[in-house]
């Protein structure tokens, strides 16, 4: 189902500037200690994959890089993460004009329960990205190619969202999240609710995606992070336990932890 | 399905045949039947109350929707109604109730006499038969319509409450004998004008629009002022409740911090629900009649005291509604870079709309009902008169409320005051069902799935 496009991969990310860098973050829950003292940079233009066991905090990181935790009252970030250079949790900075900058797609398909057009042109209206309404078209359109939605999509515009398939819900938030033009993509175990066929439609996306975004995913699949990303980031218990190239990630980790999981042992 | 979980238990309660059922799933069974007969008892209970209620209520209530009205030939003489011939009805206006009344018994006389009927009754007698309240009716008509004056006109006037009583089974021959206020004789008198057709049984409007009436004149009592007292007040509570309460629910569920004022809050308006509804009545007196100064029996006090009374129950639905809003849609929202503001009012208050609107017409419906407050800041008041309509000051118009009305007038000795009381209960319990109706249709209409 996969072809070999998806392996033969262009490594040369280390040498560009890192689109993200995050240094000694720290994440508590009220008293609990989420996420401990991680360093990760996370290039342009790539797919970078978090894994990890449950409850390891690889989606709590990832809320930290959309700000999508200031949501939680309890929850308190610390630390330092820098998107272009810019500290995130400046207090200058506002986390809605950051959420436009940086896109999410969550683990459970949550369309509005609108039409399947005001779904994707939703994001456009509330940051004005178009003109009028023949523009707003295009970017809909544009959208729901790009989330391989359109062909099954275009006849259907003003039904609802969520009439679609588990699937086909998954590529509208995806096609939601594109069409407000963001920088970084933030995927949240996006293929978790789907099955194998909607999941395969789903990776090929990311993997077109990377071409204009930098892809963070979570994912609990290795095989996944193996088959979508050129970086791979092992959590483990809060703490960012190894993160390199996904080839040696899964073929020669350095740590026995990492070794573990991969072969099944912990997780 | 016991089966299935009796083979699943440690080892040893599944051993033996399934053919054969052990003495734990025959007393799981039977413990089990004999719940749902008890819910079954239960409901048919409810149920027989609430037949009984309807019956009671229907049987004693109904029958104030009817009235008995007598047809007469009235004779209207221009010397006695409009002397000075110019049919100004200012002028007329002079001519009170006492100069109408002799022409209703002078006509009353000739109808019975043209149509051959025989009684030893005097002209005064025989009116006694007509309702006090015509006189006042047939000069209203006059005044509207000045060029009847010189002419002989048939008028429909209202029998007075004995004779509706008799047609209505309230009044009878054995009852008449010890009655002042009716003898067999006049009795007689109807069964005769009804065997000419004179006497007849027709719909009563002026149930639903007139205004109330003295004690002896119990088939004059209508409900106008009251149902007008009623909508003036759930306007106002509408208009004020409905905004406000949504207001504060939407900035407690979705704006403000979880700290120890949020919380003092919560409580506070949990237990302000629960107080009783005579606490807001003497609140209203304290602070908008005695503090304020405004009017005492007014619909805007107790538009305000109802208003205050109802935010509690809107902003506890409101609140349901709001939480029962998946959280990933205020996810998705602020995902795509909303701010909180546009999240709530694109995403979570459209979805939250039919729980709101629910919990807003339950409200609603509640004040509808309530009587107690209203006692308290004197809408318990003898009103004659309609309040204006509410842009020219009818807000601050005396009015009474509908459940007041039923109040007042289970408290007047003439028996047929239970009736209008039964029927003024009906009306109430239609307005109640069509808002109910309402708030079932705007569900419906709203619900949307996710």
């Amino acid at each position: 189902m996969y072809d070999m496009r998806l392996t033969e991969r262009v490594l040369d990310t280390e040498t560009d500037k890192p689109k993200i860098t995050a240094k000694g973050v720290q994440v508590y829950y009220g008293d609990t200690h989420a996420i401990k003292d991680v360093n990760v940079d996370i290039a342009d233009k790539t797919v970078t994959a978090f894994i990890g066991p449950s409850g390891c905090g690889k989606s709590t990181f990832l809320r930290c890089l959309n700000r999508m935790n200031d949501t939680i009252s309890i929850a308190r970030v610390e630390g330092d993460i820098r998107i272009d250079g810019e500290d995130i949790y400046d207090k200058r900075v506002d986390p809605v004009q950051l959420r436009a900058k940086v896109g999410m797609v969550f683990q459970k398909p949550n369309p509005f329960p609108k039409s399947i057009y005001d779904n994707v042109a939703y994001g456009p209206r509330i940051h004005g990205l178009s003109r009028n309404k023949s523009d707003l078209d295009e970017i809909v359109e544009n959208a729901l190619r790009r989330a391989a939605l359109w062909d099954e999509a275009k006849d259907r515009l003003s039904q609802p969202g969520t009439g679609l398939s588990g699937g086909q819900q998954q590529r509208l938030c995806i096609a939601r999240a594109v069409a407000t033009a963001p920088e970084i993509l933030l995927m949240d175990e996006p293929c978790s609710a789907l099955d194998p066929i909607a999941t395969a439609q789903v990776e090929e996306l990311i993997d077109e995606l990377r071409q204009s975004y930098s892809v963070v995913i979570v994912t609990h699949s290795m095989q996944q992070a193996a088959r979508v990303s050129q970086k791979t980031a092992f959590f483990h218990l809060g703490h960012l336990v190894e993160y390199g190239e996904t080839g040696k990630i899964f073929t020669s980790p350095e740590d026995p932890r990492t070794e573990s999981y991969i072969s099944g042992r912990i997780g | 399905m016991t089966d299935a979980t009796a083979n699943t238990a440690p080892a040893g309660a599944g051993q033996g045949s399934l053919l054969i059922k052990d003495s734990r799933t025959a007393k799981r069974n039977g413990a089990e039947g004999r719940f749902k007969m008890y819910g079954l008892i239960a409901v048919c209970i409810g149920i027989a109350m609430l037949i009984l209620l309807l019956t009671s209520i229907l049987t004693s209530g109904l029958s104030a929707f009817w009235q008995t009205t007598i047809q007469i030939e009235v004779t209207l003489p221009e010397e006695k109604l409009d002397k000075s011939g110019v049919r100004d009805p200012e002028v007329m206006a002079k001519v009170t109730t006492f100069g109408y009344a002799p022409l209703l018994r002078d006509g009353l006389e000739a109808t019975i006499a043209a149509n051959g009927i025989e009684t030893e009754l005097s002209a005064k007698d025989a009116a006694e038969l007509i309702s006090d309240e015509s006189v006042a009716q047939l000069r209203n008509r006059v005044l509207r319509n000045p060029d009847l004056i010189g002419q002989t006109v048939s008028v429909e006037v209202m029998a007075s409450g004995r004779i509706d009583g008799f047609y209505k089974g309230r009044v009878t021959y054995a009852s008449a004998e010890r009655d002042t206020n009716i003898s067999p004789a006049q009795l007689q008198l109807a069964e005769a004008l009804e065997d000419k057709g004179l006497l007849n049984t027709s719909f009563n409007w002026l149930f639903l629009t007139a205004p109330d009436a003295s004690d002896t004149r119990p088939e004059a009592a209508g409900l106008g002022v009251a149902i007008l007292g009623s909508l003036y007040m759930m306007l106002i509570v509408l208009v004020l409740a409905l905004p406000i309460g949504v207001a504060a629910s939407v900035y407690l569920e979705e704006f403000a911090p979880q700290n120890r004022w949020t919380d003092l809050v919560e409580v506070n308006i949990s237990n302000l629900a629960a107080v009783p509804s005579i606490v807001f009545g003497i609140l209203g007196l304290a602070i908008f009649i005695n503090f304020a100064g405004l009017p005492q029996s007014a619909p805007i006090v107790g538009g305000l005291v109802l208003t205050l009374m109802t935010l509690p129950t809107i902003i506890i639905a409101t609140r349901a509604a709001l939480k029962s809003v998946p959280p990933s849609i205020r996810d998705a929202a602020l995902g795509l870079g909303a701010s909180r503001m546009q999240s709530v009012f694109h995403h979570v208050l459209p979805l939250a709309m039919p729980g709101i609107l629910t919990g807003t017409i339950l409200g609603l419906a509640q004040a509808l009902g309530e009587t107690a407050p209203l006692l308290l800041i004197g809408m318990v008041a003898f009103v004659r008169e309609y309040p204006e309509a509410p842009w020219e000051g009818g807000l601050f118009d005396p009015a009474t409320a509908l459940p007041v009305q039923v109040f007042n007038w289970t408290q007047r000795s003439d028996p047929a005051f239970v009736e209008r009381a039964s029927g003024a209960i009906i009306v109430l319990l239609v307005f109640l069902l069509l808002m109910n109706l309402t708030a079932i249709f705007l569900r419906r209409r709203f619900e949307r799935r996710w």
